[in-house]
């Protein structure tokens, strides 16, 4: 049974990192329709950009929870700048091309920033600091989860409920929505859809860099590539649940990662990919829109 | 200084010389218009005359080959149109319904009112996050003139319904409600009473009148040559991408131009 938990839980913490990237996938692909594969690329830059951070930081001693913080708010703020950036370089200026013609410029995006980061930074993997403290009342059940991945659990959490909130409720969130619904119309009540487009790109890449924190600080290690892996899985989260559909991303990132964890716990690590990508091959086929597609799909 | 009659008699839209070609077709040729403030205003002609490009031009959705667009809000300082991006004409006083209606499907009624507060809202990140005095302020007042609207339109009690399970012409009437949010100086509608039901269209003219009455201008694509007729103080007609009349309704009913339009040049040869 305590093989069960730790499995179940590793599958929660795994669920919890792919819905942090694939709500940015699903934002942008509900608002302009674009499968954007430099999205991985935000959550390797986030994890870079912490790690660069956090090493300062620690230099002056700072306690590991305002590292961790601090760290977490570089990343946003770099990699939500980083969304913008490409955004308005890669995508923009081909918004009224064909829809192949951003998706090929998306591939190139990621193959660019991938080899910048090589180039910059190293080609090899790097070491990255545990900048979760352990929790002292998790110690009895520490076969079954650890500090760090219950942080993980909390943060996206916490994440999603507050972006769930704003475009649920406030007056940019609405704007969201009526841009994912009708780009047109929402020019024509004064929304700059511009200024959506670029917020919305900007919050997908913060969350992502988030994830990418986590999940560094969680495995203890990354290179230039981790983005590549971690943005297909995200993709086919996303598609699972239905693309374009929030609380379909989020369903989909945990039926994924249970799926994952759960065949590496029962079957062997070997067969983690083959059961992901079966599933999503099985949901494709008997429910093409995804999970929660259709209806709740324009729901961005 | 006479200036309170200058801004009185102004013109509240002034097109001149207004252009659109496409491609090699000229969809627009050389079309003036005038719109007074409170004033209604029909724009007539067969299908195909160019009145929902004429419509395009203005709100911005396409540029305009050549012209000049002036908008002049009474008290307020004279305002190019021409080249601003649909949001910023929304921003100077234009707000438009569509022929085929365009509303936010899947949001609520109250939402799709809200959404046209927009551009006369401010609050950022920041305030949504924090809730500062103003924020709320804001939001309230946005708030209370949007379900004043709804309660104008007859829609007060189904503001949580989303918008796509309202009946047909509840979405007509929901649209020029959005329209009203954006605290437009001059509404256009595109073929308002098109599928509506003659109790419907009578409701329309009813709201139409009382939009006047506030201190709007009207512009008007319509069919219904009744509605037209009643409604109008000012009519012009197009074919063909020109302007072929313009005057009062009873003037412009019997011009020459116009029943040639319509019905077509006498067969002489038959």
């Amino acid at each position: 049974m305590e093989y069960f938990f730790e499995i179940l839980f590793s599958g929660l913490t795994r669920g919890s990192v792919y819905a942090l990237i694939a709500l940015g996938y699903t934002m942008v692909y509900g608002i302009i329709g674009l499968i954007n594969f430099a999205h991985g690329e935000m959550y390797m830059i986030g994890a870079f950009t912490a790690l660069i951070v956090s090493s300062v930081l620690s230099i002056y001693g700072l306690p590991l929870p305002s590292i961790l913080i601090l760290a977490g708010l570089a990343a946003a703020i770099w990699a939500g700048a980083y969304g913008f950036t490409v955004e308005r370089l890669a995508y923009r200026p081909l918004r009224g091309a064909p829809r192949l013609a951003p998706l090929i410029s998306a591939i190139g995006m990621s193959i660019f920033l991938q080899n910048y980061i090589l180039l910059a930074q190293t080609p090899d993997f790097v070491p990255f600091p545990s900048l979760v403290p352990e929790f002292a009342f998790l110690e009895p059940y520490s076969a079954i989860i650890n500090s760090s991945g219950l942080t993980i659990m909390a943060v996206s959490t916490l994440v999603m409920c507050a972006l769930i909130l704003l475009i649920k409720f406030t007056r940019t969130g609405k704007a969201m929505r009526a841009t994912a619904q009708d780009r047109k119309m929402a020019l024509l009540v004064g929304i700059n859809v511009d200024r959506i487009i670029s917020l919305t790109f900007i919050t997908g890449s913060a969350l992502a860099a988030i994830g990418g924190l986590l999940i560094a600080s969680h495995i203890g290690q990354i290179n230039f590539a981790i983005g590549f892996i971690a943005g297909i899985k995200a993709f086919t989260a996303a598609v699972l649940g239905g693309i374009g559909s929030i609380p379909g991303a989020v369903l989909g990132s945990f039926v994924l990662g249970l799926t994952e964890a759960f065949a590496t716990g029962y079957v062997s690590s070997d067969y983690e990919d083959v059961f992901a990508f079966s599933l999503l091959v099985l949901i494709l086929i008997f429910r093409p829109a995804g999970l929660l597609g259709n209806a709740a799909a324009e729901k961005v | 200084m006479c200036g309170t009659i200058d801004t009185a008699m102004h013109p509240l839209l002034t097109v001149s010389a207004l252009t659109m070609d496409f491609g090699g077709i000229r969809a627009l040729d050389q079309v003036d218009l005038r719109i007074l403030p409170r004033e209604i205003v029909a724009l007539i002609g067969p299908n195909g005359a160019g009145k929902t490009t004429l419509f395009n031009c203005l709100t911005g959705m396409c540029r305009p080959t050549g012209g000049q667009l002036l908008l002049t809000p009474p008290g307020r300082s004279q305002r190019r149109l021409y080249g601003l991006p649909p949001h910023q004409i929304t921003a100077a006083g234009l707000a438009r319904t569509f022929q085929n209606i365009r509303l936010f499907p899947n949001m609520t009624v109250l939402e799709n009112v809200m959404v046209g507060r927009h551009c006369r809202t401010t609050a950022k990140l920041f305030g949504a996050i924090f809730r500062p005095a103003a924020t709320v302020r804001e939001e309230n007042d946005s708030l209370g003139m949007s379900l004043a609207l709804l309660d104008r339109i007859g829609l007060g009690d189904q503001a949580d319904e989303l918008a796509q399970n309202l009946p047909y012409g509840a979405q007509r009437r929901l649209e020029i409600a959005r329209a009203l949010a954006t605290s437009p100086q001059l509404l256009l509608l595109d073929e308002p009473a098109a599928g509506m039901n003659p109790q419907e269209t009578e409701e329309l003219e009813a709201l139409i009148l009382s939009i006047r009455d506030d201190g709007l201008s009207i512009l008007l694509i319509e069919h219904d040559m009744k509605l037209v007729m009643r409604l109008s103080d000012h009519i012009f007609a197009m074919d063909y991408g020109r302007l072929i009349a313009e005057g009062a309704p009873d003037e412009v009913r019997r011009h020459p131009a116009v029943i040639r339009a319509y019905l077509g040049t006498e067969a002489t040869d038959a």
